[in-house]
């Protein structure tokens, strides 16, 4: 067990680094300068001096008037400090306390909707397994569900539910104009209200990706010798089917390490098309904008997020496969 | 004790071994349901993104059509705000759907069945290297990167081509590492030993004994990167990350979302682009089922 | 115990019509007896075993009796025949090596079986050690993973686990054939001391290879596509065997002692038959050396000595 967890460690340090590089490097390796393409945004003074103090400021947020190693340095350093540089787009905010302050949101959305559809889509696909009729029914729509794009379904759910359909859902924002952020009960139901559509969108289309998964995980180990020696030994259905389950539900969770990275770019569109004040959103605003540090804060609070969820699924993982504890390596 | 046989073993052996092989394989996939319809259905959408283009006399670009006209008899799709042509648009967009999926495909096929092949025939330090490697590519948020990688691209380096690349340089681990697993199995087989005998050198025994061998595997591989491909392109295109100055079905969605289009019952403008994919990586999907079960007798149902 | 088996017939269902694997095969086991059943690869001996046991998804149970102690077996309802299972009538797999679950320790394995069929794993402990330690298996291997055993250990453990309630009669299919040769001698020798030792009443050993028969069976049966060729004695079989298919199968075994410039191993020249549609009449017709125009007539398997049967017309030629 020890040796599976430092390896996972030693893997998710290498990728911290390796991101924190690529995110310090992509902005001094793209073609074109950074700081024209700001400096564009901005209307032109007239003032020769005010231009020079502009480019000045710009091009000591971003280091570039120091060598390459120092910025490098210096880029850990400000991580550390915790601080990700002035944002753009929000001008006078800095882009840490822009993300620590849309995080929740993203969060209140993307984990419960990743666990529920992980945890239904395991019991559904298990079902289709065996019952045929769920078969013929669900599993195409399961198909239908993953091969949706994220924003399509968002876009019809509104469409449908809000559009033609008068269900008196919102579909806009994460609580109404009228309410404040706080610990009331207005706010709580504000909050579910504008909160449902977007959760259903990323909860459906994932559901669909693990009930396949799972219903093609069950089927192959009910043909494994096992699952046959099993049953010629006279055990019920219903254990060989309690070992099936057992055994499958091990590559699924390592598949949900994986979808993880997969889900970060469903999580924003959908944002996007349910103006929902999260991550999400402030990255669209960022790209509109131009605006690196917030973009490059982001990438990393992405980052951080989804290396802690893999470790949380690699500590369940441990749990789950019982071959890891004895120091036999897992999957 | 010799007495003559009855009949003649010799032809009847002849006979038994050249039995219906040939054309077997064919029969079986065209037999199959899944593979059939899907396939059909992808080939659909490619015949319209080839024949689109000379059904409508309007570019995606012509501007002076009727402004946010409904789908009717001339204007099949219907018109935007601006007055362009959507289903000249569709059809534009669906070629360039179908370029960057295959384009992004191949490029992330490439890299990572290269890398698996490497990993699996070599073994050892090589194959820890490498694993590191691709694991490190498949736990980072592979959108993040490319949502740095395409905002900070300026708009003048961004085309179909950047995209695909961008597409298939970060998603081929899942290729790597599954390649690798079949070479792992063949690597050790007889003819592998064989051919090293014979002096064959390593790239030359992974191209022409184990790759072969695992054809069917990568074809599969190939249909499944092509889908995945097409709602990436699709999502990128989406948040304004695709090419500005072509037109695509994730920037058909692009619009509409930006011009309210659902809020003003313009359904045209997004249904037909969104549906549009749904269907495609659907029909790919259930083609890579059937194939699958084409290719391994088991999975067959009777 | 006695297994009395009456014109078995069971087809697999595929895409081109049902393959007649096992097509009307009748034979006797008696208490205490180990018989074996050899033939080449399709011959339908592992039709027989499974039938036996559990029919596998493509077979299909098409006719004839199979009758245990006086107790008929419901071959074809699956349901009915699980109480037979592992306590009248048990299997040794081929598989050993992935028959266990591997996320499961195996004494955990063992605990949910035996729970499964009314068994108390406690009541039975004792009796699982002693058995455990007579195959020299550490009791300890109960708190292991399957993976941490080597594929002899594993064999043995589904050798006791399978015979743990004491079964009529044991299916041992192939069980060596993964085994290097001095592992298949104490497989073999395991097996007659379970008999012995009255673990198993009866049992019927399925192989290809009939030197292993040779050490332990009392009986043989050789199978030729999908039918009977001949039922004798162990010693007669390989003495003295009466039917050409038999015959040419004892004299293709290579022989201790015997060199390559005294005498050449003779295999038996072209392949059985497919069994989609078999040939009419005896099936071995088209490769057998004594073939005349009788053999068109299907031979019936028949007692043509004394406790010797065999179905050629020119046995008493």
């Amino acid at each position: 067990m020890i040796r599976y967890l430092a390896r996972k460690t030693l893997l998710y340090i290498l990728t911290f680094i390796a991101a924190v590089s690529v995110d310090w490097a992509i902005p001094r390796v793209m073609p074109g300068d950074p700081i024209q393409g700001l400096m564009a945004r901005f209307s032109v003074p007239s003032n020769a001096q005010q231009v020079q103090g502009l480019m000045s400021f710009f091009t000591e947020a971003f280091g570039f008037d120091k060598p390459l190693w120092r910025q490098y340095l210096g880029f850990w350093q400000s991580l550390i400090d915790g601080d990700l540089g002035p944002s753009i787009a929000y001008p006078g905010s800095a882009v840490t306390s822009l993300l620590l302050h849309a995080a929740p949101y993203t969060l209140a959305l993307v984990v419960p909707a990743t666990i529920l559809s992980y945890v239904v889509g395991n019991r559904l696909g298990a079902l289709a397994a065996r019952r045929k009729v769920l078969d013929n029914t669900f599993i195409p729509a399961a198909y239908i569900f993953t091969a949706t794009p994220y924003m399509f379904l968002a876009i019809m759910l509104v469409y449908i539910l809000a559009f033609r359909i008068n269900t008196g859902l919102p579909v806009s924002g994460a609580y109404a104009f009228s309410v404040q952020p706080s610990w009331t009960w207005e706010f709580a139901t504000s909050f579910s209200a504008h909160w449902l559509l977007p959760f259903l969108s990323l909860f459906l289309v994932q559901l669909g990706g693990w009930a396949i998964g799972m219903r093609n995980m069950i089927i192959f180990e009910l043909e494994a010798d096992y699952a046959n020696y099993l049953q010629a030994l006279g055990a019920p259905t219903k254990l060989v089917r309690k070992y099936a389950y057992r055994n499958a539900v091990l590559p699924q969770m390592s598949g949900l390490a994986l979808a993880l990275g997969v889900v970060v770019g469903g999580q924003i569109v959908t944002e996007v098309v349910f103006g929902y004040p999260g991550l999400g959103q402030l990255i669209f605003t960022a790209i509109n904008n131009r605006d690196f540090f917030l973009l490059q804060g982001a990438f990393l609070f992405i980052i951080v997020g989804v290396l802690i969820a893999n470790f949380v699924v690699d500590l369940l993982y441990v749990v789950v496969d019982p071959r890891t504890r004895v120091g036999i390596q897992g999957s | 004790m010799s007495a003559t046989p009855v009949l003649d073993t010799a032809k009847i052996d002849a006979a038994i071994d050249a039995g219906p092989q040939k054309y077997e394989g064919l029969r079986f996939a065209l037999r199959n349901k899944k593979l059939v319809i899907g396939m059909g259905i992808v080939l659909a959408f490619l015949l319209v993104a080839i024949v689109g283009p000379w059904l409508t006399e309007a570019t995606p670009y012509q501007f002076g059509f009727p402004t946010a006209e409904a789908p009717n008899t001339t204007r099949w799709l219907g018109t935007t705000d601006t007055g362009q042509d959507v289903f000249s648009q569709f059809v534009y967009g669906l070629r360039a759907t179908f370029i960057v999926g295959s384009i992004a495909a191949l490029v992330g096929a490439g890299i990572g069945m290269t890398i698996g092949f490497m990993a699996g025939y070599r073994g050892g330090v090589v194959d820890e290297l490498l694993m590191m490697f691709t694991n490190i590519i498949l736990v980072i948020p592979v959108f993040a990167v490319l949502l740095i990688v395409a905002a900070y691209l300026p708009p003048s380096n961004r085309g179909y081509v950047s995209e695909a690349l961008l597409i298939g340089a970060f998603s081929w681990p899942w290729v790597a590492r599954a390649t690798r697993a079949q070479t792992f199995s063949l690597a050790t087989r007889e003819f592998v030993s064989l051919a090293r005998l014979s002096g064959a050198r390593s790239w030359q025994i992974i191209v022409r004994e184990i790759a072969p061998n695992m054809s069917s595997y990568l074809v599969l591989v190939l249909i499944v990167l092509f889908g995945g491909s097409i709602l990436f392109a699709a999502t990128l295109d989406f948040l304004g990350l695709g090419a500005p100055n072509e037109v695509s079905l994730g920037q058909m969605l692009f619009n509409a979302q930006n011009q309210a289009a659902i809020t003003r019952g313009f359904w045209w403008w997004f249904i037909p682009p969104g549906l549009a994919v749904t269907i495609l990586v659907g029909a790919l999907y259930v083609a890579n089922v059937g194939l699958d079960e084409v290719f391994n007798p088991k999975l067959r149902e009777t | 115990m006695s297994l009395d088996v009456e014109n078995l017939r069971v087809y697999y269902r595929t895409l081109h019509g049902d393959v007649r694997a096992l097509d009307g095969v009748t034979f006797s086991v008696a208490d205490g007896e180990i018989t074996g059943v050899a033939g080449e690869s399709g011959c339908g001996k592992t039709t027989l075993g499974k039938s036996l046991i559990r029919l596998d998804g493509r077979m299909r149970y098409i006719d004839g009796s199979v009758t245990l102690d006086g107790t008929q077996l419901p071959l074809e309802n699956d349901q009915a025949m699980n109480q037979f299972r592992f306590s009248e009538v048990s299997l040794v797999p081929q598989y050993a090596m992935s028959a266990l679950n591997p996320t499961r320790k195996i004494g955990r394995i063992m605990t949910d079986l035996l729970a499964s069929k009314g068994v108390d794993f406690d009541d039975i402990r004792p009796e699982l050690i002693r058995r455990l330690e007579l195959v020299h298996l550490d009791p300890d291997v109960l708190n292991r993973y399957p993976i941490e055993l080597s594929g002899g250990m594993k064999q043995r453990v589904t050798m006791v686990l399978s015979t743990l309630l004491n079964p009529s009669l044991l299916v041992a299919d192939e069980i060596t054939s993964a085994l290097d040769v001095s592992t298949q001698k104490a497989v073999s020798e395991l097996l007659v001391e379970f008999r012995e030792r009255k673990f198993v009443k009866s049992m019927l050993v399925i192989t290809h290879d009939i030197s292993v028969l040779t050490q332990i069976a009392d009986t043989i049966i050789v199978m030729y596509a999908g039918k009977l060729a001949e039922k004798a004695s162990a010693e007669t079989i390989i003495d003295a065997p009466l039917h050409p298919y038999t015959q040419l199968l004892i004299s293709s075994l290579p022989e201790v002692g015997v060199t390559y410039e005294r005498d050449r191993l003779s295999g038996i020249p072209g392949t059985p038959p497919g069994l989609l549609n078999p040939p009419q009449g005896c099936r071995f017709r088209d490769r057998c050396p004594l073939a005349i125009d009788k053999c068109l007539e299907e031979p019936p398997f028949v007692e043509v000595r004394p406790d010797h049967w065999a179905a050629c017309w020119r046995i008493d030629d």
